[in-house]
């Protein structure tokens, strides 16, 4: 028991450190600056943790801002500071990777509600001197977009080359072209949507149930109490990645294969490599993540339905777009299908954009934007590469 | 859909070889007036819009049944969409376009007047190209072999073909009437590739073309009448 509280303090104690004083660059926008939220509350002051990679061409025309999903961060090329692995997208971005970072100069920021570094519910309330917890204001997906492009005045960047994410991620790249199509020159919105539909609202909502289940969660009160809902926030993350998956790909790795065992032990131990594959998927996800971000960015993505901005009609918000699209799904995607891809295709042909839009055939469901897929990384380069000739990007920076 | 491939390009640039190959592509280019915007309905691998892009300037957009071809169009960096010509056409506004181009398509789809209407609405003008179905080796081979005709162009067997609609020139044109298009050119091809004479009359264009072009526009005043206009 007693090394069980040692594990906790010991990971609440990373994750705190993180959490104020991230290993990434930081920028602190004081109360000059502050972040007008969508709920109609100002947060000031605040910071946003980033990571840059690749140099900014002296036209300052070759930035990428890459935005990362629900549990991803800013590290997406370095080596992970708290888990030591590689980052979540080293097979896209780097030297000679399809976000190729000897040609561009690729920003990835961690998201507002977040938990390394940028300002979220387990940083420190700057009025109070301890965790937000919950008296952090509700974020949406355009509060983090806003926040980058704050991001971006400060480096000095006027406009990107190129927006890339997937899932929420994508979610923010088609926030980004909505409210700033004059700074995005191409958008590669990836298995996303222009709305989290009710089935992912769903399921997003037993994951937040099980982490208030948990009597460790305290209310949200668990950094000031020295407890940590794992338990909760571990049956969250199982419920989701069997979202993040297929029914193929899981029987593909798994089947019914038994864990180390060649008979059913009649109890209810991971008997099935499934089962033990998943306990393992969240257990080791509780050591990285806080449990009231997981909460915060859940409903960040339940809130966003682009269309509702613009009088429902999602072709508004894509109206005379200067932007070049290239959108893209994976067929085996359930949480994102490519229905949602092709609703956000329609609105952009009927606003006349310049859009390409290609589905990928894959089982390994909606997981696939993270993984090896050589398809992916043909499309992205070609997209790229095309839409750095018609800017001008002379392929040096 | 039928697929162009680089092999078939090849052909069409050179002296082209009897009765192969795509002979149609640059024909097309040839008709799209350079600058403009252009839409390309069933686009394949993309090579129209290559051809277009690199010789015409043309802003082109495609879209294309196939996934594979679709995917190598955008690796190419086309701006091409995964889409069925006869469900997607109704998400373009009017006149969004300068051109909308079916070229060696119109065949495959299942609602041919439908989608030429939509192209009429979608582009300020349509290029269409498709084999001509009353060219006389085609006549021949059902006269005297009593069996579905398979050509080079047309390599399908009749259970297993996307071509499900296959006309003739003078169906096309009868089409054209039907839909208020006004025909502005037209160009047909012999088995060898080689174009027509513009003076010999339909009939002999019907019998003799393995292939034709057509550039059409909007025609108001022959709206659901046979257009007068020979357009050729």
């Amino acid at each position: 028991m007693a090394e069980a509280n040692l594990t906790i303090i010991r990971d609440s104690t990373a994750r705190a450190r993180e959490a104020d004083s991230p290993r990434s660059p930081v920028v602190h926008f004081g109360s000059d600056r502050p972040l007008r939220l969508d709920a109609g509350v100002e947060l000031s002051p605040f910071q946003i943790a980033y990571q840059t990679y690749g140099k900014l061409d002296a036209n300052r025309a070759n930035a990428v801002m890459v935005c990362h999903a629900l549990t991803g961060d800013q590290h997406v090329a370095n080596v992970h500071p708290v888990t030591g692995k590689p980052g979540w997208w080293e097979t896209m971005v780097g030297p000679g990777r399809p976000i190729d970072t000897d040609r561009y100069f690729v920003i990835s920021a961690n998201v507002i509600g977040s938990c390394m570094g940028t300002s979220g519910p387990s940083s420190t309330n700057p009025a109070t001197g301890k965790p937000w917890g919950l008296a952090f204001p509700v974020v949406t997906v355009r509060d983090m977009v806003n926040a980058q492009a704050m991001l971006l005045d400060h480096l000095g960047i006027e406009s990107l080359f190129a927006v890339a994410g997937g899932s929420l991620g994508g979610m923010q790249v088609l926030q980004w072209t909505a409210s700033y199509p004059q700074r995005v020159f191409a958008a590669l919105p990836i298995a996303t949507g222009t709305r989290h539909s009710a089935q992912n609202i769903a399921f997003h909502e037993v994951g937040r149930q099980a982490v208030m289940a948990d009597p460790e969660w305290r209310g949200g009160r668990y950094l000031l109490e020295h407890t940590n809902p794992r338990r909760g926030l571990a049956v969250a993350r199982m419920g989701a990645h069997i979202t993040y998956l297929s029914d193929a790909a899981l029987h593909r790795k798994f089947g019914r294969k038994f864990q180390d065992r060649s008979n059913p032990t009649f109890s209810f131990d991971a008997d099935f490599e499934v089962e033990s594959y998943l306990r393992h998927q969240g257990s080791s996800f509780v050591e990285r993540f806080d449990a009231n971000s997981y909460l915060y960015l859940t409903r960040a993505m339940d809130y966003f339905d682009l269309a509702a901005d613009y009088g429902g009609v999602l072709a508004r918000a894509f109206k005379d777009t200067p932007t070049r699209f290239c959108v893209i799904s994976f067929t085996s995607d359930w949480l994102f299908p490519t229905s949602e891809s092709r609703a956000i295709v329609h609105a952009l042909n009927a606003g006349g954009a310049r859009v390409s839009f290609a589905e990928i055939t894959t089982d390994k469901g909606h997981d696939a934007f993270l993984l090896d897929e050589p398809e992916l990384f043909a499309i992205v380069r070609g997209f790229l590469d095309a839409a750095g000739k018609a800017r001008g990007l002379n392929g040096k920076p | 859909m039928l697929t162009r491939t680089t092999h078939d390009l090849t052909m069409a640039e050179g002296a082209r070889a009897p009765g192969g190959g795509r002979v149609d592509l640059l024909l097309v280019a040839d008709m799209v007036e350079p600058g403009s915007k252009v839409l390309d309905v069933g686009c394949g691998d993309g090579e129209l819009l290559r051809i277009l892009a690199e010789r015409r300037g043309v802003d082109g957009r495609g879209i294309e049944l196939s996934r594979e071809g679709v995917n190598e169009c955008v690796t190419k960096g086309l701006a091409v969409v995964q889409g069925d010509a006869d469900t997607d056409l109704v998400d373009y506004p009017d006149d969004g376009f300068d051109y909308v181009i079916l070229s060696q398509t119109l065949q495959a789809t299942r609602h041919p007047r439908q989608v030429l209407e939509h192209m009429l609405r979608i582009g300020r003008r349509a290029v269409v190209s498709f084999p001509n179905f009353g060219f006389w080796g085609i006549r021949l081979q059902i006269l005297f072999g009593g069996r579905m005709p398979t050509t080079n162009n047309l390599p399908y067997t009749w259970y297993d073909t996307p071509n499900i609609h296959f006309c003739t020139i003078k169906d096309f044109r009868q089409l054209c009437g039907v839909v208020g298009a006004r025909m502005e050119r037209a160009i047909a091809l012999n088995a060898w590739g080689r174009r027509l004479r513009l003076t010999a009359p339909w009939w002999f264009w019907n019998l003799f073309g393995e292939q034709a072009v057509f550039l059409l526009s909007r025609d108001k005043k022959a709206n659901g009448r046979r257009s007068n206009s020979s357009g050729k």
